[in-house]
């Protein structure tokens, strides 16, 4: 495989997780709300994966990993729209509840070591036909199944949210929720609705780090993708389309390290693994003009 | 502040702690432990004995007063510093790296002070870096900040492997203080340093900042939130909530910088066990008042030296401590909402 479809494959391997954060955190978004948490859905997630793939297989295992990131995001409801607690620190502390009981979970359930522990994988599934096309071929049509639903469910949110009524509802929450509720339309409904499938979808992430990725469960494993995905939405201005652009973007700056350990740059690694969070500062100092964002984005309502 | 409203104050944190130990003896038994020697272990770590207090509880909460009321600085003007982690790893990696380069040249006292202004600058760097992309780009403080913990975390990592690697290039370390280069103890043959001294001085000055001086009073009027700013007269909440954000940042930086010259003496990746994020709890139980926030970093720090004997004597996973942290948080929340909702609903 030449240097460059190695690239574009490692591209497409570091965004699948990010996509799945980013088009749930997009969603969130746009019903007005910030949920910090997603990073506690997207560990959840994989520690819910790890746990079912060890009794039912790989499909089972993105079952766990779904309910878990249901959960999580159940309880960032409960606070933020029942109680209306501070969405930011609510999302802080369920981040820090999550990772916390992960790990504990693992040590008691698999031992303090541990490491060696795999699980069953979804290995690459290669379209034939589509994955010989030159350079991108491999990259977008040889990955793990869990990448193929992304190449749908952005076309379709991309439709769902300009060319129905429900998801003129979810941005009608978003920007203006007084009138949204005049129109009608139960704000905090939708509000639970979007924040379940965020929820849904930072437990696929966290499925696809632990089922199509690593093959077993790492401590503090999800490494802030659930933040960078925040910042993902911003770079994409909260479309569907731009956010695709932007996930992609991002997996090249995370596909580096993997480009510099092939061509044997002399990068140190910590630098290499530094790269993409500090990508993500300079992209959000790009990204300025907040005026696209979701009117109501993060307001605290009484 | 009346003794009514301060037993009103009071009354919902007793209630969060009270749970918390409920919560706690559940997550116990549902881990496996040996309740009785999970509890005793908890009990002698922490409290049970002189050495447990002056060498593992009071030790531990040094850190977490001083991030506690950085956190508590920040949160006061309104700005949602989540940083206190990266801006405590830059200021343990500079302080310590001034310390290990000063302490064969300098005098101890003066390598000290060196390394430990060092240290608050560092802080105060890493936190201006997201204080600036606020103020010019409108970058959301909490993800910036969130950010660059990473970029500290790998940053530590690199220079422990690197250049402060220690001179036999065995160990992800760097070299160890010389002895004139460390703080100095309290108490003969225990661990604790007067990094607590000054982290209990500086919940004292921070109170007496936010109760009686102009500075204070436009760090609160700044958090209430710009309306209240503007209604107040001329506070230019801007600057007012970007000079706070980098003070917290100086003070999480000394926290760092105490760390290594009081309690490590050398520099590793995991120099910090998440004190930047149990800091969160330790100021939002404390109410964001500097004074209650020593109260609430000793009981954190009781909390984490039992959690460490609890470990090694009863295998309770060590993460048992962060638990209660974050649940500490989510009881706060919880409990003021509903205080909220029913003085709302009562008038």
């Amino acid at each position: 495989m030449s240097a460059t479809s190695a690239f574009a494959e490692a591209v497409v391997r570091v965004a699948t997780p990010l996509a799945y954060a980013a088009l749930g955190e997009l969603v969130v978004e746009r019903a007005g709300i910030i949920n910090i948490g997603l990073e506690g859905s997207i560990i959840a997630g994989a520690y819910g994966a790890l746990v079912f793939a060890g009794h039912g297989g790989a499909i089972f295992g993105v079952a766990g990993a779904l309910l878990a990131g249901i959960l999580l995001a159940t309880l960032f409801a409960v606070f933020v729209l029942v109680l209306r607690a501070d969405q930011i620190i609510t999302g802080t502390a369920i981040s820090m509840l999550a990772l916390g009981t992960t790990g504990a979970l693992y040590q008691t359930m698999y031992g303090s070591v541990g490491a060696a522990l795999t699980t069953p994988t979804f290995a690459p599934m290669v379209i034939p036909g589509l994955s010989s096309l030159p350079v991108v071929g491999r990259a977008l049509f040889a990955q793990p199944v869990m990448t193929y639903p992304l190449y749908l469910l952005f076309p379709i949110l991309a439709w769902w949210l300009y060319r129905t009524a429900d998801g003129l509802a979810l941005r009608a929450v978003g920007e203006k929720p007084s009138a949204a509720a005049a129109a009608g339309i139960s704000v905090s409904r939708v509000q639970w609705l979007a924040l379940l499938f965020g929820g849904a979808m930072g437990g696929l992430s966290g499925a696809t780090l632990v089922l199509a990725q690593a093959g077993t469960f790492l401590e503090g494993m999800s490494a802030g993708r659930g933040f960078i995905a925040i910042a993902i939405v911003a770079l994409g201005r909260w479309t569907p389309l731009g956010v695709a652009g932007a996930v992609l973007l991002f997996g090249a700056a995370g596909a580096l390290q993997f480009l510099a350990q092939a061509m044997a740059w002399p990068i140190p690694y910590s630098i290499s693994l530094a790269t993409p969070y500090v990508f993500t500062l300079v992209v959000l100092a790009v990204a300025r003009g907040r005026a696209v964002a979701p009117v109501a984005l993060g307001a605290h309502r009484e | 502040m009346s003794r009514a409203r301060a037993w009103r104050e009071a009354l919902p944190v007793g209630a969060v702690a009270g749970a918390l130990l409920l919560v706690a003896v559940v997550v116990l038994v549902s881990a496996g432990a040996d309740l009785r020697t999970a509890l005793s272990a908890l009990w002698i770590g922490s409290l049970g004995s002189r050495y447990a207090l002056l060498s593992a509880t009071l030790v531990r909460a040094t850190p977490l007063i001083l991030l506690g009321l950085s956190v508590t600085l920040a949160f006061r003007a309104g700005v949602l510093n989540i940083g206190a982690e990266g801006q405590f790893i830059a200021g343990a990696s500079a302080g310590g790296a001034v310390a290990l380069a000063t302490a064969a040249v300098l005098p101890g006292p003066v390598s000290l002070l060196v390394a430990l202004t060092t240290g608050v600058v560092a802080g105060g760097v890493w936190a201006a870096v997201a204080a600036e992309l606020r103020r010019r780009f409108g970058v959301l403080e909490v993800i910036s900040t969130l950010m660059l913990n990473f970029i500290a975390l790998y940053g530590v990592s690199y220079l422990v492997h690197g250049p402060l690697q220690e001179p036999t290039h065995v160990y992800p370390q760097s070299a160890t203080l010389p002895m004139v280069a460390r703080l100095p103890f309290v108490f003969d043959g225990q661990r604790l340093h007067v990094g607590f001294i000054l982290a209990v001085l500086l919940g004292l000055a921070l109170w007496y900042v936010f109760a009686r001086t102009a500075a204070g009073f436009r760090i609160r009027i700044t958090g209430a939130g710009a309306a209240a700013a503007a209604s107040a007269g001329a506070v230019d909440t801007a600057r007012v909530s970007f000079l706070a954000f980098i003070a917290s940042g100086a003070i999480a930086g000394g926290a760092g910088a105490v760390e290594v010259t009081g309690v490590t003496y050398t520099l590793f990746e995991r120099i910090s066990p998440g004190y930047g994020y149990s800091a969160i709890a330790v100021a939002l139980l404390a109410r964001l008042h500097p004074v209650a926030v020593i109260g609430a970093g000793v009981f954190f720090g009781a909390l984490e030296a039992g959690a460490a004997a609890m470990q090694r004597d009863a295998g309770v996973p060590s993460q048992f401590a962060s638990i209660l942290e974050a649940l500490a948080i989510l009881g706060v929340l919880a409990v003021d909402r509903l205080r909220a909702r029913r003085q709302e609903a009562a008038p």
